[in-house]
């Protein structure tokens, strides 16, 4: 592991550069095909209105994805990251015009452990709700 | 539905080997958009410590949740899959998943439960190599909503 940030640099409240994540149907059509999952409530706005959804949804994989993202551009190497998880709490809706959707993601150092590791919390917001619940990766720094 | 608590604690044989292939690590890359040369370049990926590229760390889904996909679908269980939403994620890792390996998944079922009509089942996948080392532990839990009432 070849963290570049330095465990003795940071403390509880230290936060993480920010970022956002743009999310359009193109963006899901590529993630299904890449990642294998292909139902349709990812890219078929009729199928997604008959389940019940307001319209097509990104892939709860998807948004995790971008969501570790704030975590491993810190570190450098996304080796370093030890642990992972979150809850889906509500889905990114994906409208079909030019923008989409977008995933808002913040996070902060919540807890110095042993062995160099810190517990980052995470949050992800998209159209001003939270879409990621407990939502917590923990990173072994240099 | 209510879900047969019986298969608490059942696990399914490991699966054939997955292979992971640089491209295929790139591809995934490129489709959520991370630029970090580690997934792409094995030059990066040695420079910090890595034998080959490594996958970003959410890649091993694909991989855990196909051999999930026994457990679903096994219909002594009774899950309604059509109704099948994500509520957890966790992983838990030994090392990235790293070009060249060849894994396996073991899936375990940890919990079957019904609450408010909502059935929910959590299955765990252990992920280990082609040597039998240990490199991810991957936790989900699924959620079949309850039926709408007529």
């Amino acid at each position: 592991m070849a963290a570049q940030i330095k465990y003795a640099d940071v403390e509880v409240g230290t936060e993480l550069p920010a970022a956002s994540f743009p999310v359009t149907r193109a963006t899901l059509v590529q993630y299904a095909g890449a990642s294998g999952d292909f139902n349709p409530i990812h890219w078929n706005e009729k199928f997604a209105k008959e389940v019940g959804l307001p319209d097509v949804i990104a892939h709860g994989m998807f948004t995790m994805a971008e969501a570790i993202r704030v975590v491993t551009d810190w570190v450098g190497d996304p080796g370093a990251v030890v642990e992972y998880g979150v809850r889906f709490t509500k889905p990114v809706v994906v409208p079909n015009d030019d923008r989409g959707g977008l995933i808002e993601v913040t996070a902060k150092v919540a807890a110095k452990l042993d062995d160099n590791r810190v517990r980052v919390d995470l949050t992800a917001m998209s159209a001003g709700q939270k879409v990621l619940g407990m939502s917590r990766a923990v990173v072994a720094l240099a | 539905m209510a879900l047969d608590q019986s298969f608490v604690g059942r696990s399914y044989p490991p699966t054939d080997p997955y292979e992971v292939g640089r491209e295929k690590i790139r591809e995934f890359a490129v489709a959520v958009g991370d630029a970090n040369p580690v997934y792409t370049d094995p030059e990066a990926a040695k420079a910090h410590g890595h034998a080959d590229v490594i996958a970003p760390p959410t890649f091993v889904f694909a991989i855990t949740f196909k051999a999930a996909g026994q457990v679903v679908a096994d219909p002594q269980l009774g899950l309604d899959y059509s109704r099948v939403v994500h509520g957890d994620q966790k992983f838990a890792y030994s090392r990235p998943v790293r070009a060249g390996d060849r894994l396996s998944v073991t899936s375990t079922i940890e919990a079957v439960k019904s609450l408010a009509g909502n059935d929910i089942i959590d299955i765990r996948g252990e992920v280990h190599d082609e040597t039998g080392e240990h490199v991810v532990t991957a936790w989900t839990k699924l959620v079949s909503r309850a039926p709408e009432e007529a």
